[in-house]
């Protein structure tokens, strides 16, 4: 019989750690076949956050590096700088990259480095236990915002992509989601057109994806799933936005 | 940069300050990465490797931010470079997250602390007072930096080649610690006109993974018992540091009943006051350490009831606790310091010595 489909070589044949429901691991997994089908495995270098991801490296089969909260991409700027031939892409989250790291990701991408991001937004901090994130919907509830998050207190979700866009060392963003199996093919194509754009030397691409965390939305997997195509896609609208 | 001299004694040396001179030791060193934040006093080094460190084939960022720039400095190490950053006081104190990191991904860097006086924005004048901060690490965990403090602008030029051999050698972070009079200072440097010997390959640096497995550079154990195990290999490594690392100068200290101990600019004062009193038969000597960590300890080893030490410093006595530690009670330990902009004069120095002689 012929095999038209099995495991990926960039991703490692381990159990993850992640949440049932979670989207990291999608994700995880369409870094790993772009990367293979990019043939780019053994001159890639991936920055793994601090958040739910920080141990990325145990699952991709290529050389990565950790790096300080929200520092990801100054890590990045200098590996790609010190190693052009290599392909180096960041892998973050809303608070690492939108909250800690703003300064980071405005400068890196306003230097218009050759570089690609992953962005995973899921609204909230999961790793320390569903806190209020800078991409937090008005009205989501969280453990620092009790009542939901509210704008006269809290101020609004950020939109860090849109703000990203307008900078002309940008060449590239797309926010995808992961909420339907045509939604994750999407999620790939743009994550490769991120990779492909890097091997072209034309500067700083970002992916944002939605992605689902049942966990701290108080949902099932089926039902984040849902509240990401029914309630988070409407403030963040899918699509290429540069 | 000055054009060379023309009298014998100055031939083959050119004229500049410690900052200047601590970043052509660093390009001749081989540093090939420099990632830096203005602040005042050491806007001269940033501006030597921005005018100096591209033409030598070395990738120069003026950073975002000292967090930035410290991370830069991670990223260019884990990627294989001899990577450098610099700053002042305030600046250091943000890049501790980043000096923390590195030491716990077990990345040799070079980084530059010209201190000028705090706490917090301080002012702009010369000062000691980031002793404790860099002989005790900085920031969170247990880690050490090996520190060296040069008290001239040819120290300061020889120094950081040393600091970044070191770095590589053990793996850790090295600081070159010096203040605004030193960075300020210009004096006569000899070049070192030798090349640098080919540099021993990084074999865990990241490269991309083609025919071997991939490398991880990070500084997380989250396992039972992989933090701990992971200090012990770092104290370790400190231990073996502390052994043969650490440099001091003396002078007179075979006949002194009272022992200078200073470093830096500190030194030279001391230095000055020194002469004056033996040209008057003064039994005084100097005991000045180079490698602030590790520190010289030995050199105190000799300590008994007959000597004195004066401690000396720009700040309100941080490493007279190193000094009291290698001491540790056998013999009379006196502190003179200034901070915030003073320095102790020679004349202040001079009556505590008459006193204790």
């Amino acid at each position: 019989m012929e095999r038209i489909f099995s495991r990926t070589s960039a991703l490692y044949d381990v159990p993850m750690h992640y949440c049932p429901g979670c989207g990291h691991g999608i994700v995880h997994r369409l870094v790993a076949e772009v990367v293979d089908e990019l043939g780019i495995r053994e001159k890639t270098i991936g920055i793994a956050p601090v958040g739910c991801a920080v141990v990325a490296y145990d699952y991709w089969n290529f050389d990565c590096s950790e790096a300080a909260h929200g520092r990801a991409l100054a890590v990045a700027t200098a590996i790609k700088r010190v190693r052009p031939e290599n392909i180096v892409f960041t892998y973050q989250g809303d608070g690492d990259l939108a909250a800690i790291g703003t300064n980071e990701t405005i400068h890196a991408a306003n230097r218009g480095e050759n570089l690609t991001v992953v962005f995973i937004n899921n609204a909230v901090y999961g790793m320390t236990g569903g806190q209020m994130a800078p991409t937090t919907l008005l009205g989501q509830k969280t453990t620092t915002s009790l009542d939901g998050r509210q704008q006269g207190k809290h101020g609004y979700p950020l939109k860090i992509s849109e703000m990203l866009a307008l900078l002309p060392g940008v060449c590239y963003v797309e926010r995808v989601s992961l909420h339907t199996p045509q939604e994750i093919l999407k999620t790939k194509r743009a994550i490769k057109q991120a990779f492909v754009n890097q091997t072209n030397n034309l500067g700083f691409s970002l992916v944002e994806v939605l992605s689902p965390c049942p966990t701290y939305w108080g949902l099932s997997p089926r039902e984040a799933l849902d509240w990401v195509r029914d309630v988070m896609q409407k403030e963040f609208v899918l699509g290429k936005i540069k | 940069m000055i054009k060379n001299q023309k009298s014998e004694k100055l031939k083959n040396k050119i004229l500049i300050s410690g900052n200047e001179a601590i970043a052509a030791g660093a390009i001749q060193a081989g540093c090939n990465f420099y990632a830096g934040y203005p602040i005042t006093p050491q806007n001269e080094l940033i501006a030597y490797m921005a005018k100096h460190l591209p033409s030598s084939g070395g990738v120069f960022i003026q950073a975002e931010s000292e967090l930035a720039a410290i991370s830069m400095v991670y990223g260019a190490s884990a990627a294989g470079a001899r990577a450098m950053t610099s700053s002042s006081s305030p600046g250091v104190s943000l890049k501790q997250e980043g000096i923390s990191y590195i030491a716990g991904a077990q990345l040799p860097a070079v980084i530059v602390n010209i201190m000028r006086g705090g706490p917090g924005l301080g002012n702009i004048a010369p000062s000691q007072s980031d002793y404790f901060q860099a002989t005790r690490g900085g920031g969170h965990g247990d880690y050490r930096l090996i520190v060296l403090a040069p008290a001239s602008v040819q120290e300061a030029y020889d120094l950081t080649q040393t600091s970044f051999d070191l770095a590589d050698k053990y793996r850790v972070p090295a600081m070159i610690l010096g203040d605004g009079i030193l960075g300020q200072m210009m004096e006569p440097v000899r070049l070192s006109a030798k090349k640098i010997k080919p540099l021993a390959p990084k074999p865990w640096a990241l490269s991309g993974c083609q025919g071997r497995k991939p490398n991880i550079v990070k500084s997380f154990f989250l396992r039972e018992g992989a933090l701990e195990e992971f200090n012990l290999k770092l104290q370790k490594s400190y231990a073996l540091i502390r052994e043969k690392e650490a440099r001091f100068e003396s002078l007179f200290l075979g006949d002194a009943r009272v022992v200078l101990v200073a470093y830096g600019t500190m030194a030279r004062i001391a230095k000055s006051v020194l002469s004056q009193l033996r040209s008057a038969g003064k039994k005084v000597g100097l005991l000045r350490p180079i490698s602030l960590w590790p520190f010289p300890e030995n050199a105190f080893r000799a300590a008994n009831k007959k000597t004195k030490y004066l401690v000396l410093e720009m700040s309100y006595g941080q490493m007279l606790e190193d000094v009291k530690l290698a001491v540790n009670g056998a013999a009379q330990v006196e502190f003179c310091g200034r901070s915030g902009g003073g320095i102790p004069d020679e004349e202040e120095i001079t009556r505590i010595i008459r006193k204790m002689l």
